[in-house]
């Protein structure tokens, strides 16, 4: 299968192994993977500040770039979500080519279990794990439900993928909620997005977890700089660079 | 420019422990929520059939108000409109003046908050006592509640334990909730006996029956209602039911929503005065026929006030609900501030945007987009226009795209370091700058395209 990479713009600019990482895995399913460095943004960052015309600029430069592949895989469950459900918001794809080039765009760790059949790649990880499903991919892409969600629950990709981790113990926690990352909340507010990913370290290490995977590169890198400022908490790691490990280093 | 919620945050919830404490109590109902959807096997169709109401009954509200007025008055209650926070206050004195009232128990009601209308009682003599425990504890503490359901859930036992000490001579060092709550049943009591007036919210109307109804736990709308001669009830115009059959659909949504309890202990449906009394009712406008008249806002209306994406929201949870510095926090007071009262303007930012609220919501309010919507239509600064401006321009061209990840890169070890006016500070507060990442992915890409690997 031929696939489009589209690397969101903090994994171009801040988190480049992941977007290998990504390839690689992509490459072991049996795709072939093509890149196009004339990509930037998907415009997320602005249709999350309500800057709609700067959004949806950004969106249109976006499917003109992505139009001429049979599928787009991407490391990032928010980016995904932006694609497939959130531009219209933008007034952006709605029209038949740009609805079909949304509904063939998928997050990875979905694309790989949900679309190629496939969970098991020989990865080997022999750690204690914890698992952040990031928002816009457990309540937009439907990657697994939320705790609030107590009927009709889906499984996750990302914890299917991991179970199938040499080695690697799966540690489960009560709470599953929002790191505190969320785009410009972040910066704008500081303290309170932090209080809220300490949360989630403190719970994670209390559990004895060493690290803690997830699909989105910009909850983690939050998350990681939490971290090392604290001295507590298990090492972040995207979900690609740990599935690229044992026999698919 | 920091946030004004950012900056309350700091002070409402001061330190790590007192966040820790707050969260845990907050979550612990959205814990019992969960175990009490749980056990609703058609959970999601009974949401539905709400939000289908709602939306029914917001469509056609000038029909129903007309007639929910016409009930109630063939009834014996006496039906004032307020068309805002001042004529409700101003309806409210009158109606007490009237009868010569100057002891008055009042039960929650997020209305009355909204309109200030205890403190303007207080200014006008009238001696207002909140009857429900958590509300009688902010009013002695001279506090907003924080919660709409658990209005003094910021408030430690042992800060309780001490208010009540100074108010009510328990004795120091006393916390057992027990205790207090007995505590401040006995002095509830002698002020319930002798109030003239009962002030109530009310948590929905019927239109078919003119009734009104409210849901408490303490019993102490009740008495508040029974045992004076006059009972004045709030309302804001959205709380319309069509008939009395739709009232259980929302019965069983509420207390399992806000509390896990399958019903609240007390709900009492009042059709018309008792012998020898008068029922007022004044409905409220305050901003909500605004929203009723904005589609893409109108949903905010259906809220039924149970608490449920406060509960859920982990921004509320690690704010406090002070730090909203409005009648109503959480989710659904980001959503109504902006209509409701112009300092709210800034709120619907104060979210992760994570969706909890949307699937907890008992009404299936659209709460995240919601608050994306407001970010949409709402005016940005000027500053943050700008640089977004800007930042577009830049991302819209893949060679200033890359000049500007080259020139990032380089700047690394500075945006690291405080100095005034580094752009990364807001990032640097809680957390370090990540990790230096090396080459950009492009260009390891191209390397690794010539075979050099990465
Ligand atoms: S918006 Fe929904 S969840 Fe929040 S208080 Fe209102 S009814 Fe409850």
């Amino acid at each position: 299968m031929e696939v489009g990479l589209f690397i969101p713009c903090y994994v171009e600019q801040l988190s480049p192994e992941v977007g290998l990482a990504t390839a690689r895995l992509l490459e072991v399913a049996g795709c072939t993977v093509h890149y196009d460095p004339q990509q930037t943004c998907c415009g997320q960052p602005f249709l999350n500040m309500g800057a709609t015309a700067s959004g949806a600029k950004l969106a249109r430069r976006h499917l003109q770039l992505f139009e001429r592949y049979e599928t787009v895989v991407c490391p990032s469950g928010s980016c995904t979500a932006t694609v497939r459900h959130r531009y219209p918001e933008l007034g952006v794809g709605e029209e038949p080519a740009g609805r079909a080039l949304r509904a063939r765009t998928f997050e990875l760790s979905e694309f790989l279990v949900n679309q190629l059949s496939r969970s098991h790649f020989g990865s080997e990880f022999p750690h204690r794990v914890a698992l952040l499903q990031s928002c816009h991919g457990l309540r937009d892409l439907g990657l697994g439900s939320g705790s609030e969600q107590v009927h009709g629950r889906r499984s996750s990709p990302a914890e299917e993928l991991l179970l199938a981790v040499r080695g690697l113990t799966f540690v489960p926690t009560a709470r599953d909620e929002c790191c505190g990352f969320g785009g410009t909340f972040a910066v704008k507010f500081p303290e309170v997005s932090a209080r809220m990913g300490r949360a989630r370290l403190r719970e994670w290490a209390e559990a004895g977890a060493e690290y803690v995977t997830g699909t989105d590169v910009s909850c983690l890198l939050h998350l990681d700089g939490l971290r090392r400022k604290e001295g507590f908490g298990p090492e972040p790691i995207h979900l690609a660079e740990l599935l690229a490990t044992g026999d698919v280093a | 420019m920091t946030q004004a919620l950012e900056l309350a945050a700091r002070r409402t919830l001061p330190d790590e422990g007192a966040v820790t404490r707050h969260d845990g109590a907050v979550f612990d109902l959205r814990r019992r929520r969960d175990l009490a959807a749980a056990e609703v096997p058609d959970w999601e169709a009974l949401r539905e059939r709400a939000a289908a109401l709602k939306t029914h009954t917001l469509d056609h509200l000038d029909t129903y108000l007309e007639r929910f007025e016409a009930r109630a008055t063939e009834a014996g209650a006496v039906v004032h409109w307020a068309e805002d926070a001042a004529d409700l206050r101003r309806i409210a004195t009158e109606l007490l003046r009237a009868h010569k009232v100057e002891r008055v128990a009042k039960s929650k009601s997020m209305l009355t908050e909204e309109c200030g209308l205890n403190a303007h009682l207080e200014s006008q003599g009238i001696h207002v006592v909140d009857t429900d425990l958590g509300e009688r504890i902010v009013q002695l503490q001279g506090e907003p509640p924080s919660h709409i359901i658990v209005p003094a859930i910021h408030r430690s036992r042992a800060e309780i334990g001490a208010l009540f000490h100074e108010r009510m001579g328990t004795p120091r060092g006393e916390t057992d909730p027990e205790k207090l709550t007995r505590a401040a049943r006995r002095d509830l009591r002698s002020r319930f006996l002798s109030a003239q007036a009962g002030i109530t919210g009310v948590n929905f109307a019927v239109a078919e029956t003119g009734s009104i109804v409210v849901c408490t736990n303490e019993g102490n709308a009740d008495l508040g209602m029974s045992i004076p001669r006059l009972h004045v009830a709030c309302m804001g115009l959205e709380k319309l039911v069509p008939r009395m059959e739709d009232l259980p659909v929302f019965l069983r949504l509420l207390a399992r929503s806000a509390t896990g309890q399958p019903i609240t202990a007390y709900t009492s449906v009042v059709t018309g005065p008792r012998e020898g009394a008068e029922l007022h009712i004044i409905v409220v406008d305050n901003g909500r026929s605004a929203l009723l008249a904005d589609p893409g806002h109108r949903s905010a209306l259906g809220c039924i006030r149970c608490g449920a994406c406060l509960n859920t929201c982990p921004v509320y949870r690690r704010a406090g609900g002070h730090a909203y510095e409005g009648p109503i926090p959480g989710p659904i007071g980001a959503v109504l501030a902006p209509a409701l009262h112009p300092a709210g303007a800034a709120l619907p930012h104060a979210s992760s945007l994570c969706g909890s609220c949307t699937a907890v919501c008992p009404v299936r309010i659209d709460l995240h987009d919601q608050l994306l919507a407001w970010r949409r239509e709402l005016p940005r600064p000027r500053g943050e226009a700008l640089l977004g401006w800007l930042a577009a321009l830049v991302l819209r061209s893949p060679s200033l795209y890359r000049l500007a990840g080259r020139l990032g890169r380089l700047s690394w070890p500075i945006l690291g370091v405080r100095f005034p006016g580094n752009p990364a500070a807001s990032w640097l507060r809680g957390r370090k700058l990540p990790r230096h990442p090396g080459a950009s992915f492009a260009s390891r890409w191209a390397r690794r395209g010539q075979g050099t690997g990465p």
